[in-house]
């Protein structure tokens, strides 16, 4: 590319598919504020939080959708409200607890108190004071409590999992979804109670999309995690499916671990290490679970806010909250359920150690993402190569394709208008 | 809170194991982390969220010295990360327990440095030892290490162990 296409450089797609993708679109901030209003504050499902986050009336965690901090609570009669945590007054970002119990939400810088439904209840010297037998200042004679609410948002909740949407006219959630991708949801979240085992946290500085595309590459596992091919957890010929909803917005690889014989084909880079076993197996102690039914590994991304794990035992709800087109914070929410006999919990902990930030085989992710958006940010008017399985977007029957991230891409155009 | 019996001698060999261990960690001597542990040890990185909230999950948990191997395995071998070296400043040890079968229980506060490539040092993590030792005649050895860390969010990604 010459010198002169760079600069200035315009946030055009110049190729007729989605097997191309533009550097900018990682790089822009002007991009990443569209795609802040255009993908997180209207016409979608954002994830918040678990039910067992919040067990009790008047239980609350802060969270966050896109960029904007919301409010997670649960009412007196059981039904959760999830409100923008700004107050109606002088727009103050009160709640300053991570979580907790209360009976109502105040603002501390002047008072104003607000039910837990974010309906505005109080607002201190509304009528002004008396003073010398006047009334002397106070709120103007038309004002209306009844006007100045917090924000509130529409909520969803689907086998103890709890999504909100700022735009009211947002289709229902399980539209939202899809057929398909409900299903696997369903699978998943059943309908048990979940227990919350915890949080793991990390700050990941790169484009948040890049997460999603992670979790829609299946071309990567049995490359970079070393890990997954040495313990024999990752073979190119386990049974696998790659499904999408209709419009490519969400997806989900889905994998059966085989018995797989020493002759199979694993992948080419590790066979070497066939031979390695671990000094302690129970990492690897697996143990099938009836409402698999069948599939070892699950892993769905819903657009765009959260990537759903299934990787044997080990369970969690990984949640994107971006900050600024650069660096997103990544949020996992490791869960199990109410039936878990102690040692399925044990379980579920010990397999966590492949997860996470320190995980052996999610630790590698982190990394890449930084050092793919560092080559974007030298290099804003390149573009990057997603052909692997062809330039279509289409379902397969195995893992040796891109055209999940190809199907992201395509939405995206689609509604970014590029 | 009762103040445990402390000797002299065993305060200084356990200020001196402190400073072993960061040593040890700071030099990525991977061998010698090893030896510092029982076979039947504990050793945990866990956000200070999980722990005062009661929740059992953690960044690493690992309770057994075959997983520390393993571990060690994965972060030599296996796991690809941008190359960086750490230095922990560990502070003096607050003894919390003294048993007469030579079972120490003790905390200090710790503080890692990370330093990548670019050269530009940052605080990594921030936290605290909570341990359970052991006195042997062979030195002290660890029972259990569970390092609570302040700063929830990591930065990125934790390879080596602190
Ligand atoms: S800003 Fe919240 S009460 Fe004034
Ligand atoms: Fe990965």
């Amino acid at each position: 590319m010459s010198q002169e296409n760079r600069i200035p450089m315009t946030p055009i797609w110049n190729h007729e598919d989605t097997s191309r993708i533009p550097f900018w679109a990682y790089t822009n901030e002007d991009i990443h504020k569209q795609e802040l209003e255009k993908f997180f504050y209207k016409n979608h499902w954002c994830y918040v939080g678990l039910e067992a986050e919040i067990p009790q009336p008047g239980d609350f965690k802060l969270t966050v959708i896109g960029e904007r901090s919301v409010i997670m609570v649960r009412h007196e009669d059981n039904s959760i409200y999830v409100v923008e945590n700004v107050c109606a007054h002088r727009g103050m970002r009160f709640c300053r607890e991570k979580h907790g119990n209360t009976k109502s939400f105040t603002c501390p810088y002047h008072q104003w108190n607000y039910d837990l439904e974010g309906n505005l209840q109080g607002v201190p010297f509304r009528r002004g004071v008396k003073q010398d037998g006047k009334v002397k200042g106070g709120m103007s004679k038309d004002f209306k409590t009844s006007d100045h609410g917090l924000t509130k948002l529409l909520v969803a909740e689907r086998g103890g999992v709890v999504f909100a949407s700022f735009d009211h006219d947002v289709e229902s959630f399980e539209s939202f979804l899809g057929p398909t991708m409900l299903s696997y949801f369903d699978r998943m979240f059943n309908g048990r109670k979940l227990t919350l085992l915890g949080y793991n946290k990390q700050r990941i500085p790169g484009n948040w999309k890049l997460m999603q595309e992670n979790i829609k590459d299946p071309y990567h596992p049995g490359l970079l995690h070393t890990w997954f091919v040495t313990f024999g957890l990752w073979r190119a010929d386990n049974r696998s499916e790659l499904k999408m909803d209709e419009h490519f917005r969400h997806a989900a690889m889905i994998s059966t671990r085989g018995s797989g014989g020493k002759d199979s084909q694993t992948t080419n880079v590790s066979s070497f290490k066939e031979s390695m076993q671990l000094n302690d197996p129970s990492f690897l102690d697996v143990e099938v679970e009836p409402w698999w039914d069948g599939p070892t590994a699950v892993m769905m991304t819903l657009f765009p806010s959260v990537i759903l794990q299934q990787q044997v035992n080990s369970v969690s709800t990984r949640h994107i909250q971006p900050n600024g087109h650069g660096s997103f914070d990544f949020v996992w929410t490791h869960f199990g359920y109410e039936d878990d006999t102690p040692e399925m919990t044990e379980r579920r902990l010990r397999q966590a150690n492949l997860f996470g930030p320190a995980g052996f085989v999610s630790a590698d992710d982190g990394e890449v993402i930084e050092f793919s958006q560092q080559g974007f940010e030298q290099k804003p008017f390149h573009r990057s190569l997603a052909e692997l399985g062809g330039k279509d977007i289409e379902e397969t029957d195995h893992m040796v394709s891109e055209t999940l991230i190809r199907g992201m891409y395509a939405y995206w155009r689609k509604v970014m208008g590029v | 809170m009762k103040t445990p019996l402390i000797t002299t001698e065993n305060y200084l060999k356990l200020t001196q194991f402190y400073q072993t261990y960061a040593a040890v960690v700071d030099q990525a001597n991977w061998t010698a982390w090893l030896d510092m542990f029982v076979e039947d040890c504990v050793y945990k990185v866990q956000a200070r969220e999980n722990y005062d909230r009661n929740l059992p999950m953690a960044a690493l948990s690992l309770t057994s010295k075959g997983m520390l191997k393993d571990r060690i395995y994965g972060i030599t071998e296996t796991i690809f990360h941008d190359p960086y070296h750490q230095l922990h400043m560990v502070s003096s040890p607050l003894i919390l327990s003294e048993s007469d079968q030579g079972v120490i229980e003790s905390q200090a506060n710790y503080t890692v440095f990370r330093t990548k490539n670019d050269g530009i040092a940052e605080i990594y993590n921030v936290g605290r030892y909570l341990d359970r030792l052991r006195i042997t005649d062979d030195g002290i050895q660890i029972e259990s290490r569970l390092c609570i860390f302040d700063n929830e969010m990591i930065l990125n990604s934790l390879i080596y162990p602190i």
